[in-house]
Formats: structure tokens, C-alpha cells, sequence
């Protein structure tokens, strides 16, 4: 494995037609390496989602290059593609996307369930993680009943649970208050055994 | 030192094969089916009305064809001979006497016996007239003979003899006992014997049994007398060449089954009957059709987030729609075993209070509603197969 985790080349992206065409990303290239914690750091509407979903296989460029441990990623295909966000990369979406008719425990298992683990067993492998972010009481518990910041700890714990080698998180904080904020920061930062990409909101 | 990454070639999951991979996925998709309790109720009510309507309607339509050709069923004959005019058991028209020795000189027929069928008015001991259905089986062998539960067959060669069909009906005489007598066309008739068949008559009268002769000597008839002429066959092979041999004589020979098939094909096509239960089947098919697809389809629209987080997270195209599949098909099915089970409890408490109650499940029916069910599944799932597939993960991601 290079320690190269992404590397980004020359990556363009427009949005819309005619007079509403955007440029939303305009020749971006960097390298982030394994072992890194890297911000995007942007005002509202800069394209730092954009930016995220294009190096994270979600959204395809209309130029440049996205290169994954070593895998020009969009030469994949739909479902080689699939495969591999789920075996390389783990996501915290900004609005967390929980499943509210699944309990917390089942929502972290999810990861577990698409790699072809048997469902009690990604329960139990759920478990150990809802344990490290603290929220073990809370299992059997729909998201709904868990507050803010319980709830990014639960997307956070389903973003970890399959050991990505690449964790993104859009605004991770962006909905929290100030001190959930920090203590969710402080997770990951604590979490970072890993390697960690990421991104936080401007605030932070 | 980074932790060990569980994946595909992970020891722990090399272990488990395609089965548990898609038994983890189905079981997803059942929870975010079945956790939402307001859309599952509403898909699972929907459903099961629709499978409840179609079995009922079909149901009633096989009651009627059953009974409208019970006196086939009952008399068990293996050929009926009739005026090619016959369409139903009940419109006979007869036939002369030189027909049932002509039909008995046929090369491969066993045996041939008259039958008399026909309607007559009874006078009851109260003073009431109640109408019933009169069989007249062969004075020789009594074939045709019903299963006599009270009484001996045997009686039946008595003065005045009948045998009274312990069926829906039976009280509209008045419960007869044997012994009980009665006043028919001006003519005595005693009750010898109690008897049951296995298919109750159609047009909710009683159904007297008695001998061919006391039958065509009691009821006024036409110039001819025989309803219907009973052949046996010596062997099945024999059937084309009687029936061959009874068209040259310019009458019909139709087996039990081309009879039953006739009768029903007319009760279908020339009464209005068919076409009325059809509509209502189809009826029944679009309600059901329009409420689960519309509840699917809902169902689908709140959860495409959902979805499209799946697809973000590394689910394959072809594992949503093994989701939303199994989810269409599970709701589908789970109606149509409900809708059968109303179906079939309605029936019964129907027939608690309406003893005649004309109605039959039938393999047919449940394969007709099953065939319509899966049209349902097929369709609600299509549809929300299309909007999940067409989900872009970057709306997920941008929120």
C-alpha cells in the first residue's frame, strides 16, 4: 500500500446549463496521505461537499483524476465502484442519513450487513463500536430518541465499524452546538488510529 | 499499527457464502419495511381487501358453476346423452324412448338407463306449496342413487315412494321424517328414505329422488320422457365411438366433464353472470393495484434518502433492487394469505346463517388472485426500483 491516500489531479466540475452554469471545482489537485487528518476549510458554497463526493467515488468529474490507494477510481464501474467506497471508505454524511425504523446498534451494522456478514454477527461487531463512542445504553434505541450529538456519534460509529482505510466527514459538527462540537472533534481526533480524511465546518 | 481490515477475504467472511450475504440484506430490507407500522399496515390493508375481493368474487362465481351443474356431480354418470339444444341440467328437453334402445345396441356401451329430471310443485302437510327439484333414476338398477343416510334404498320400489335430500333445503319441507307424506300433482307421495349428495342445487329448492317410471307417471310431461340417457362405457376408450355413434343419431353425448364444462361455459357467456364477476374481479385488481402501488411508491419516495445513503455507503444496484423486490414481494404475499384468510372466515360465518351460501375456493381462484398479486408485487416494486436506482448519491451527500 503507497502512503499516498488520495491523490486528486486536475479535477474540474460544472453544474447547471446556459446562464446558471457553475464552476465548481477549477483545476483542484492535491495528495493526502495515509496517517493524515486533512480540512477542507471553505465559505458556504465553495464546493467542499463537491470536492468531497468527487475523491470519495460519489460524484464524477468532468476532468481530472481520482487516485484511491493506488486506484484510479473513476475507470471503475458502477458496481466495482460500490465495492470499493465500501471496503476503502467510510462517510459521516451532514445530515447523518440514520435509518429511523432501525435501532442504533442495527444502524451501525449496516456497513457490516453490505460486506456479507451474517446479521448477528455484525450486530455483535456493532457493538464494540457503539461501546467506543460511548453510547452502549443507547442500542436499542430508533435514532430519533438520541439527541444531536448522539446521533453524529452513532454516524460516526457506522462510518468506523467496517475499519475504512479513508473516513470523510461532511461538516461534522455543523449541527451541533459549540461544546458537542469540540467533544465530537475530540472523538475523532481520538479515533485516529486510522487513517482519517476530513473535513469540518468553517467554525470549527 | 492500523487495525486488521475485515473484507471479502477476511477469514470471517470467506466463511459466509451468498446466502448469508443476501439473508443480511433481505433481513434490512424486512425491518425498514415492517418498522414502519403506518405504511406496512396501510400496504398489508390494501392488499388484503384486494385478495379478499377477487377471491370472493371468484369464489361465488365457482359456487354457482359447482351447483348449477350439481345433478351431474351427484348422478356420477360417465356419458349423459341430451337434445343438442341442453345447456343446462335444468332446461331439458325430451328425448323418445327408441333413443335409449338405439343408444343401448351401440358397439362399447355397457349400460344405458333413462333419467327424469324435472321441477314439480309439493303440497305439505301445513297446507304450504313448496316447489321442488324431481330426479327420476332407471326402476331396474337405480343408478344414479343418492347415498341414503335414513331408510332403505330398497323402499324406493314401495307404493308412492320418494327419497328427500337432507341438504340446505331440506327444511323448506317442512324436516320430513320417513313415514311423512305429502301431496304431489294430485298424487300421494310418502317419504321412504333420507338421503345426502355431495353438491347442493343451484335455485334453492329441495331435491326429491324417486323411480324413473313413478316420475314420468306423477309429473306431467311432454310426449317425451327422457331427460337424459346414463351410459357406461365397457371401457374410456369406448367414449369417442358412443359419442360418434349418438351424433349420427342427432343427439349430444357429452362425458361428466364436457357437460360441466358446457353448463358452466353457459352460465359464463350467455347469462351475464361471467362477465358481471369478471368486472368486479377486475375491479378489485385495480383497487388493489392503485393502493399498494401508491402506498409502495410513498413508502419509497420517504425512504429514498435512506436508499440513496445505502448507495453511498457501497450498496450494488442490483442489492437495492433485491431490497425493494423482496419488500414488494414479502407485502404482497403476506396480503394475499391474509386476504385468503378473511376470504375463508367470511365464507364460514356466511354459511353459519346462509347454510346455502354458494361459494368456493378453489385452486384456480387463489391461482388467479396469486397470478394477480404478483402482477401487483411486479409493479409496485418496478416502480420503486426505478426511483431507487435513479438516486444520485451526491444529493445524499450535499444533504
Amino acid at each position: 500500500m503507497s502512503d499516498v491516500a488520495i491523490s486528486a489531479h486536475g479535477i474540474e466540475k460544472w453544474f447547471g446549463e446556459g446562464e446558471a452554469r457553475t464552476h465548481a471545482l477549477r483545476n483542484v489537485s492535491f495528495d493526502a496521505y495515509f496517517g493524515e487528518m486533512l480540512f477542507i476549510v471553505g465559505p458556504s458554497g465553495s464546493g467542499k461537499t463537491t470536492l468531497l463526493s468527487v475523491i470519495s467515488g460519489i460524484l464524477r468529474p468532468d476532468d481530472g483524476r481520482v487516485i484511491i490507494d493506488g486506484v484510479d477510481v473513476w475507470h471503475l464501474d458502477d458496481d466495482e465502484l460500490a465495492a470499493f467506497r465500501l471496503a476503502k471508505i467510510g462517510f459521516v454524511f451532514q445530515d447523518y442519513h440514520l435509518f429511523p425504523r432501525l435501532t442504533t446498534l442495527e444502524n451501525i451494522a449496516i456497513p457490516l450487513v453490505l460486506r456479507r456478514y451474517d446479521w448477528h454477527e455484525a450486530q455483535a461487531e456493532a457493538r464494540k463500536y457503539l461501546r467506543i463512542v460511548g453510547l452502549e445504553n443507547r442500542a436499542q434505541l430508533p435514532p430519533v430518541k438520541l439527541s444531536g450529538g448522539e446521533q453524529q456519534r452513532v454516524a460516526i460509529a457506522r462510518a468506523i465499524v467496517s475499519q475504512p482505510d479513508i473516513l470523510i466527514l461532511d461538516e461534522p459538527t455543523a449541527s451541533l452546538d459549540g461544546e458537542t462540537g469540540r467533544m465530537i472533534m475530540a472523538q475523532v481526533v481520538y479515533l485516529d488510529d486510522a487513517h482519517v480524511t476530513g473535513k469540518c465546518h468553517p467554525s470549527q | 499499527m492500523r487495525p486488521e481490515v475485515p473484507g471479502p477475504s477476511h477469514p470471517r467472511l470467506a466463511a459466509s457464502g451468498r446466502l448469508v450475504a443476501v439473508a443480511g440484506i433481505l433481513l434490512l430490507a424486512y425491518k425498514l419495511l415492517v418498522n414502519d407500522r403506518a405504511k406496512f399496515s396501510g400496504l398489508l390493508v390494501g392488499l388484503t381487501f384486494s385478495v379478499f375481493l377477487m377471491i370472493e368474487m371468484t369464489s361465488l362465481f365457482a359456487g354457482v358453476l359447482n351447483r348449477s351443474s350439481s345433478t351431474v356431480f351427484n348422478i356420477g354418470a360417465s356419458i349423459w346423452i341430451m337434445d343438442p339444444a341442453v345447456n343446462t341440467v335444468a332446461n331439458t328437453i325430451g328425448m323418445p324412448d327408441y333413443v335409449l334402445d338405439a343408444v343401448r345396441s351401440i358397439d362399447g356401451v355397457r349400460f344405458a338407463v333413462p333419467l327424469y329430471s324435472g321441477g314439480a310443485l309439493v303440497r305439505l302437510r301445513s297446507g304450504t306449496y313448496q316447489p321442488v327439484t324431481v330426479i327420476g333414476i332407471d326402476d331396474t338398477s337405480l343408478f344414479g342413487r343418492p347415498s341414503v343416510i335414513r331408510g332403505s334404498i330398497e323402499d324406493l320400489f314401495a307404493e308412492n315412494a320418494f327419497l328427500v335430500v337432507k341438504d340446505a333445503e331440506y327444511s323448506k319441507l317442512e324436516n320430513p321424517g320417513v313415514g311423512t307424506d305429502f301431496e304431489i300433482n294430485d298424487h300421494r307421495g310418502v317419504i321412504v328414505g333420507i338421503a345426502e349428495v355431495s353438491t347442493s342445487g343451484l335455485f334453492g329448492i329441495p331435491t326429491l329422488y324417486t323411480t324413473y317410471q313413478r316420475a314420468i307417471q306423477y309429473l306431467p310431461t311432454t310426449r317425451y320422457t327422457i331427460s337424459y340417457i346414463l351410459v357406461e362405457p365397457k371401457s374410456p376408450a369406448d367414449t369417442v365411438r358412443i359419442q360418434r355413434a349418438v351424433n349420427r343419431l342427432g343427439y349430444l353425448a357429452l362425458t361428466k366433464e364436457q357437460f360441466v364444462a358446457r353448463i358452466s361455459d353457459f352460465y359464463k357467456y350467455q347469462t351475464g353472470l361471467g362477465t358481471n364477476i369478471l368486472l368486479m374481479t377486475v375491479i378489485s385488481f385495480i383497487v388493489g393495484l392503485s393502493i399498494s402501488g401508491q402506498t409502495f411508491y410513498t413508502f419509497i419516495v420517504e425512504n429514498l434518502d435512506k436508499f440513496g445513503a445505502l448507495k453511498a455507503i457501497g450498496a450494488k444496484g442490483h442489492e437495492l433492487v433485491t431490497m425493494i423486490l423482496f419488500q414488494a414481494t414479502f407485502v404482497a404475499l403476506t396480503g394475499y394469505g391474509l386476504g385468503i384468510g378473511l376470504c375463508a372466515i367470511l365464507i364460514a360465518l356466511a354459511r353459519l346463517k346462509i347454510p346455502d351460501y354458494a361459494a368456493v375456493i378453489t385452486f384456480y381462484n387463489l391461482g388467479l388472485a396469486l397470478a394477480m398479486v404478483i402482477v401487483i408485487a411486479g409493479f409496485s416494486g418496478y416502480i420503486g426500483v426505478r426511483k431507487v436506482l435513479r438516486i444520485d448519491p451526491f444529493d445524499i451527500f450535499r444533504g
